[in-house]
């Protein structure tokens, strides 16, 4: 498994437990509504797992498996993923900080504006890995030994 | 494909079944208009598709092809998979009970059982994350 998707999965693996656990506070919080405010994490708790860690984990395994471009073994250019994973992150982490800021009036200004930017940074991310991966969708075939 | 992936996988196929079943009643109940409260298995269905088939999918897909643990334990201390195993479906199906049961009748005492399905659910996917951690690496 090449480092970069080490990187990803293991970043995939630390959202989906945040995630869970988010979502463990959420549905506590239906059955015995003790701390309310928790509802606000519900947002937050979607985000992370359908983005950081479904979407995530897909980009790695997918960098790490899918057909090489030639015999060497090569994957392609490593930057656009690199890129594409700064910006999923940083999505995600914005759609966290924005699902708290709703919550909190002082901050009901900023919690407009967040969504944009998480979506720009999505598009971002979905666009470069899309990028990178389409080569190298690709039947097998046999290359000549370097 | 050995014993512990086989039955998560399995599962996941019968909570896939599941979800669409649950699904086929709401969108059913929209139609015809049966019964309001059908409405309220949405988040039960969500649940079923979400963590009973793609969450355990990819739990079972990956603890089956995920680099070895070692040479003589392959897929290092199975019992984290097994925990999560049984935790995940015990806290999803509580909630399937459940969650529609409190919606159905708030002042009762179904919700309550909502903080154990969401202790288990969180415990199996804990278990899960210390039972695939190792395994995320390259060759040696």
């Amino acid at each position: 498994m090449p480092r970069l998707s080490q990187l990803m999965i293991r970043i995939a693996l630390a959202w989906l437990a945040l995630g869970y656990s988010f979502g463990g506070l959420v549905l506590s919080t239906k059955g015995v509504p003790l701390l309310p405010w928790l509802w606000a994490l519900r947002s937050a708790h979607i985000h992370i797992l359908l983005v950081g860690w479904t979407v995530q984990l897909a980009f790695g395994v997918a960098y790490w498996i899918l057909p090489r471009l030639d015999a060497f073994g090569n994957r392609g250019n490593e930057r656009p993923v690199i890129i594409s994973a700064l910006a999923l992150n940083s999505g995600v982490m914005l759609a966290v900080i924005q699902s708290i800021a709703a919550s909190i009036a002082a901050l009901s200004t900023l919690a407009r504006w967040l969504p944009l930017a998480t979506g720009v940074l999505y598009l971002v991310a979905i666009g470069l890995f899309v990028r990178h991966a389409w080569p190298r969708v690709r039947p097998f075939q046999i290359n000549p030994q370097p | 494909m050995y014993t512990q992936a086989r039955f998560f996988i399995r599962t996941a196929l019968a909570n896939l079944l599941a979800a669409f079943l649950v699904g086929a009643i709401v969108l059913l109940n929209q139609a015809f208009e049966f019964d309001g409260r059908l409405s309220t298995l949405m988040p039960v269905f969500y649940h079923l598709l979400m963590v009973g088939w793609v969450t355990q999918l990819i739990c079972g897909v990956s603890l089956w092809m995920f680099p070895p643990f070692s040479r003589e334990r392959p897929r290092g201390n199975e019992q984290f998979g097994w925990l999560s195993y049984g935790a995940l479906n015990a806290g999803l199906w509580l909630r399937v009970i459940f969650e529609p049961l409190h919606t159905w009748v708030p002042d009762s005492w179904y919700g309550t059982m909502l903080v154990p399905s969401a202790l288990l659910q969180v415990f199996a996917i804990w278990m899960y994350v210390v039972a695939i951690w190792p395994r995320v690496k390259g060759k040696k």
